[in-house]
């Protein structure tokens, strides 16, 4: 069994609880290319934990190891407790596992109202009958969700854009549409892959906002990339540090701070 | 000059209601190539195979009975029953889901991610593939399909235009009907896709697999579905031409005149798939009436349409009402 044990407080005082994710082991290959080696590291429940790293570290891979779009060739994916056998995508998202896209992958010729109802599909359970014949059951349940939909529009706040279609949207608001879809599912662990790529630092600090509050008021846990180590340092209790597929360092932003294998990943080491 | 006019009125009323049912065979076509980006070459077979079945589970028919005869020396061709319409297009209903089940599982599957020429080749494959085992199943004599829809001309419209213009339109009470049915599809299929859950993921599979994917939606299972929808309407456009014009091979070459319907619609757009069928029907029906007769000798209404696509291939890519085509240089 794995270790539940009762968690940390952050410096700012909020509760971490157990273990929700744990990758123990993780090695995953493409071909001869080794682009996670051997990478074992948990996520708690109710923090914020960063995946760091230059470019091609392996940081998207290791996301998409979590979200079931890669399977690893060696290691074991423990969620919530239990060892996870591979699965599909689809599956790992109705396990209550949601995330976003580096490159945005949102249904462009949708409304983003409808966007963020798509993120509620892995709640609604009524059969394809029932919704066929839009029986009683199936309008109560649309109603529902469609209140939940709501809720995060307004938290979010893009009310004024709630029919526009996305593709009309510009970049900053895509993502955060993007986000909206993901919490719509009222996830357990929420992956946010570079959430403020190419994002101006008007828009980056309301990312930064949004994600602090999602944490703070939904009690979410979120397990995110970014490879800007000023966003990261602020945002995140705990991070992970990976330098061409190996893990070179983990801990709170203090302690990955000042480590010197992170410091020389990031400003290169002189060679002799 | 009434009459005159009466007459063209005529002509264009039977091109709506022809372009209601070319409407219908590319809304087949619209359903799965939104869902999957397959262009289904076999939507017309379909369509053939569908009739066929309901006609073999109507009569009684046994299955493969030829088969069956040769390999046991046996001489069975009925059960002996007759199964009352709607029973009999419930279960042909089943059979489409069935055919829509095994064609994912057993061809698309293992297809993902491959180029669309493929993916064509493949539901060309799947056209004559199906109407083989089609007459293989049910034999391949001419049936003709008894659903109980009403045929021949409407006595009361005869009546009232004759008042007005001094001469009867003449309209099918078959059209009439495979009209409404098909409004109604068009409607429900709509409805469908805009306000279901399924249908939701069903967009959502059109719009981006990956996307749909994270938010938990099985490809397989949408697949499945638009597959069982196209064979729906399949059957429905089946009932309809078949009652109009016999179960028989060129049935299944309806779905030819659905690509230049398509071209006029765009493949991605529903509406579209319902406005080109109309201007398909009614424009090869007017221009025949006005230029094909009187200046080039008839029998226009064969090439019509396919000249119409061209025009449009030329001018308009995209069709009235397809994606935009955007080039990034």
């Amino acid at each position: 069994m794995l270790d539940q044990t009762e968690g940390y407080t952050t410096e700012d005082g909020r509760k971490i609880g157990g273990v929700v994710m744990e990758m123990s082991n993780i090695t995953l290959r493409f071909g001869g290319v080794e682009a996670i080696k051997d990478i074992s590291f948990d996520i708690r429940e109710g923090e914020i934990r960063a995946i760091i790293g230059p470019n091609g570290a392996g940081k998207s891979s290791m996301l998409n190891v979590i979200s079931g779009f890669y399977v690893p060739q060696e290691g074991q994916v423990f969620y919530k407790g239990a060892p996870r056998p591979p699965m599909k995508p689809y599956q790992v998202a109705q396990q209550g596992i949601a995330r976003t896209f580096q490159n945005i992958a949102l249904f462009e010729g949708m409304s983003v109202l409808d966007n963020v109802m798509t993120g509620r599909l892995t709640k609604m359970k009524t059969g394809l009958f029932s919704q066929a014949l839009w029986l009683g059951k199936s309008e109560k349940e649309e109603t529902e969700n469609r209140e939940v939909a709501e809720k995060i529009i307004d938290f979010l706040e893009i009310q004024a854009i709630r029919k526009t279609p996305v593709s009309r949207l510009p970049y900053g608001l895509k993502k955060r549409v993007e986000l909206a879809r993901a919490l719509a599912a009222e996830p357990s662990l929420l992956l946010l892959d570079e959430p403020m790529a190419g994002m101006n630092v008007e828009e980056k600090e309301d990312m930064s906002r949004f994600i602090l509050d999602v944490n703070d008021e939904f009690g979410t846990t979120i397990a995110l990339i970014e490879h800007d180590m000023g966003v990261v340092m602020d945002l995140s209790d705990r991070v992970v540090v990976m330098d061409y597929g190996k893990k070179i360092g983990d801990g709170t932003p203090d302690e990955v701070r000042g480590n010197q294998a992170v410091i020389d990943a990031y400003l290169g080491v002189a060679h002799d | 000059m009434p009459e005159q006019l009466a007459f063209t009125i005529e002509v264009f009323l039977n091109g709506l209601m022809a372009g209601v049912l070319y409407a219908l065979v590319a809304l087949g076509f619209v359903l799965i190539y939104k869902a999957s980006g397959i262009f289904n070459f076999a939507q017309g077979v379909m369509a053939l195979f569908a009739a066929m079945t309901l006609y073999g589970i109507m009569n009684g028919q046994v299955p493969f009975a030829h088969l069956i005869n040769a390999i046991f020396g046996t001489e069975i061709h009925y059960f002996g029953w007759e199964l009352p319409a709607l029973l009999a297009i419930v279960m042909t209903v089943g059979v489409m889901i069935l055919l829509a089940w095994m064609v994912q599982r057993f061809i698309f599957r293992y297809l993902v991610g491959q180029e669309p020429i493929i993916l064509f080749m493949a539901t060309i494959g799947l056209a004559y593939f199906l109407e083989g085992v089609g007459d293989l199943m049910w034999g391949s004599d001419i049936k003709t399909l008894e659903v109980g829809l009403p045929q021949g001309i409407n006595e009361t419209i005869d009546e009232v235009t004759f008042g007005w213009f001094g001469y009867g339109l003449f309209i099918d009470n078959l059209d009439i009907i495979a009209s409404i049915v098909a409004i109604a599809l068009v409607a429900a299929l709509v409805a469908f896709a805009q306000y279901t859950k399924q249908g939701r993921a069903m967009r959502a599979v059109a719009d981006d697999h990956q996307a749909a994917l994270s938010v938990g939606v099985s490809l397989n299972f949408i697949w499945i579905l638009v597959w069982s929808l196209a064979g729906f309407v399949a059957l429905v456009a089946g009932i309809m031409w078949g009652a109009k014009s016999g179960v028989q091979f060129s049935l299944s070459l309806i779905a030819l005149k659905a690509l230049p319907v398509l071209m006029l619609g765009g493949f991605t757009s529903i509406p579209g798939a319902i406005v080109g069928g109309l201007i398909i029907g009614v424009g090869e029906k007017l221009f025949e009436f006005w230029i094909g007769q009187p200046f080039l000798g008839g029998a226009t209404e064969n090439w019509f349409a396919y000249m119409l696509a061209l025009l449009f291939l030329v001018f308009r890519p995209q069709g009235l009402f397809g994606e935009r085509i955007i080039e990034r240089v």
